[in-house]
């Protein structure tokens, strides 16, 4: 279990993370997510005892990590955003360094033996690290965090690198490793929290902006209130018509979809359910409603949304 | 730290640092040996030990300057410090490695010894032991001092070169003490100044004086530079 209770980190006069707190309860996989630069980096770092935060306190199983460094890193296994590997030695020569750095008292053998099928680098066991492709590097890095079976798994962006199928093996050793260790996971790739991610924590200029699973993201931020709708007939006329529902706020024109198809966006206030209104009164004029759905977000427009204030990402682009 | 320090070792002998480290010392230390001994038909070693100190004060830094310093252009101190090692575990670990090759260096001069006390032996003569002895500490304890200084100031950098000449420059200016001292008028701060002077004690050495107040100088400073070390990891910590 990791708790996190108003940690804070300046560098100079920058805040980099900004009074945070959040829980990671045990067996749940936590997806950190947020644009480069956001803090994600930095918290991980002070979860770890490799930086001191400036404020507030971390604990990993109820170790708090400035009272008793030694005790709380005992149950964190931490792949950094860059895998530190000493180049110079043998795959087998690294993990067994790690294993006697977190003196493991588990059978040696057969713990690291299990780490390296696990993370499938049993080929590559007696190769130097430098002469691996990036794409090993990382899987080192990964079996590296898991010895010692350390009760918490810190992974920074464990994926990049990574080609397709390697990236679906890794995640799905995350969700298997998920089932019994706390797992934070920081990423920028939105796809791959949406799948590996039991909760998502947003973080956006070192504050957390949202903290709940993916499906109740998307259900807060997208509202039955908003419509998307393909009417056929005249664009104005129709305009007009569902401008007169009571309760609707605004109506776009997007795009004609086919010849004399339009597409309308529809914000009606909140609360308010017109998708009955508008059947009706399409009906009575005889315009066709060819599509009509509520605009659920996908997590990368709740992700823009959150971390730029703005649905379609127009706005602070700057940051992306 | 016995997991860092045999890492570390290794780690000389999987590059070539290592090996230079110790051709060049085996090298220099034969040269002056023939120079000094053999050729000059004399079976005291106290100036072979004086020559290499400056050999100590220029290879040393060689040998520690990637310690801290690749550490932390790899980002392998990532892993040493979240893992449950303390930091006077990370720092003795690889002052350890470091010393131990340096050991490895000077064990030469007890070959040497024993090879001209045999060779004095037949020719009737006795060999200074205590003499070797009073220098073979000496050389160990400012072994110690150079690689402490090392292991400090390649921890303020990334660059082992900067690591290096650093370290080479700090440690000539360590033994510019006396120097400087003569050109001070005052006699209590020269005396203060001279007290300091680590080439002066190391000569003490070489002239075969076995002082208990200069060992425990040595081992202040190397216990000061690696507490330093320590300090200064835990301060990168906290800004």
């Amino acid at each position: 279990m990791i708790e996190v209770c108003n940690l804070s980190k300046n560098y100079g006069n920058k805040l980099a993370v900004d009074n945070i707190s959040f829980t990671a309860n045990d067996g749940e996989i936590l997806g950190f997510l947020g644009p480069n630069g956001a803090g994600k980096s930095t918290t991980m770092n002070m979860l770890t005892g490799y930086l001191s935060s400036s404020g507030g306190c971390a604990k990993i199983n109820g170790i708090d990590v400035l009272e008793d460094p030694i005790g709380a890193k005992k149950n964190i296994g931490y792949l950094p955003e860059q895998p530190p590997l000493y180049l110079d030695m043998t795959v087998n020569e690294y993990l067994n360094f790690v294993y006697g750095i977190k003196r493991c008292k588990m059978p040696k053998k057969s713990h690291l033996g299990e780490i390296k099928s696990l993370t499938k680098i049993d080929d590559v066991q007696n190769r130097v690290i430098r002469n691996l492709s990036k794409g090993y590097r990382q899987r080192v890095g990964l079996a590296q965090a898991l010895v010692g079976n350390p009760a918490t798994l810190i992974l920074d962006e464990p994926t990049v690198g990574l080609d397709p199928k390697q990236i679906i093996e890794i995640r799905s050793l995350i969700k298997k490793l998920g089932k019994n260790h706390t797992v934070i996971l920081s990423s920028h790739i939105l796809p791959e929290v949406q799948a590996v991610c039991d909760r998502i924590v947003v973080i956006d200029k070192g504050k957390i902006v949202a903290n709940d699973t993916a499906e109740n993201l998307s259900r807060t931020l997208s509202a039955d209130h908003k419509l998307t709708v393909q009417i056929e007939g005249g664009e104005k006329d129709v305009k007009a018509i569902l401008e007169q529902i009571p309760n609707m706020d605004e109506v776009h024109v997007g795009r004609e979809v086919e010849s004399n198809v339009f597409e309308y966006e529809l914000n009606a206030r909140e609360g308010a359910d017109i998708r009955r209104e508008v059947f009706k009164r399409m009906a009575a004029r005889n315009y066709p409603i060819l599509m009509m759905r509520n605009s659920e977000l996908t997590l990368e427009e709740i992700f823009l949304k959150l971390t730029t204030g703005d649905f379609y990402g127009n706005e602070g682009s700057e940051d992306e | 730290m016995t997991a860092i320090m045999k890492r570390e070792f290794a780690s000389y002998f999987t590059s070539p640092l290592g090996y230079v480290f110790l051709a060049v010392f085996y090298g220099f230390s034969g040269l002056f040996l023939w120079m000094d001994c053999l050729r000059a038909g004399q079976s005291d070693m106290g100036v072979v030990f004086s020559m290499m100190f400056f050999i100590m004060m220029i290879m040393i830094p060689v040998l520690t300057m990637r310690t801290m310093a690749d550490d932390k252009r790899q980002k392998t101190d990532q892993l040493t410090i979240t893992s449950p090692v303390s930091l006077f575990g990370i720092v003795a670990g690889k002052f350890l490695a470091a010393f131990a090759v340096f050991f490895c260096g000077m064990l030469i001069m007890l070959v040497y010894a024993v090879f001209l006390a045999s060779s004095v032996k037949t020719a009737g003569g006795t060999f200074g032991w205590a003499v070797f002895w009073g220098n073979f500490t000496g050389m160990f304890l400012m072994g110690g001092v150079f690689i402490s200084i090392g292991i400090f100031i390649s921890n303020l950098t990334e660059n082992q070169m900067i690591a290096a000449v650093g370290s080479i420059g700090a440690n000539i200016a360590l033994c510019m003490f006396d120097v400087i001292s003569s050109y001070i008028p005052n006699e209590g701060v020269r005396n203060v100044i001279n007290q300091l002077s680590v080439f002066y004690k190391y000569s003490e050495f070489t002239i075969g004086i076995f002082s208990l107040k200069n060992i425990v100088f040595f081992l202040s400073i190397i216990v000061i530079f690696n507490f330093l070390t320590m300090r200064f990891i835990e301060r990168r910590r906290w800004n």
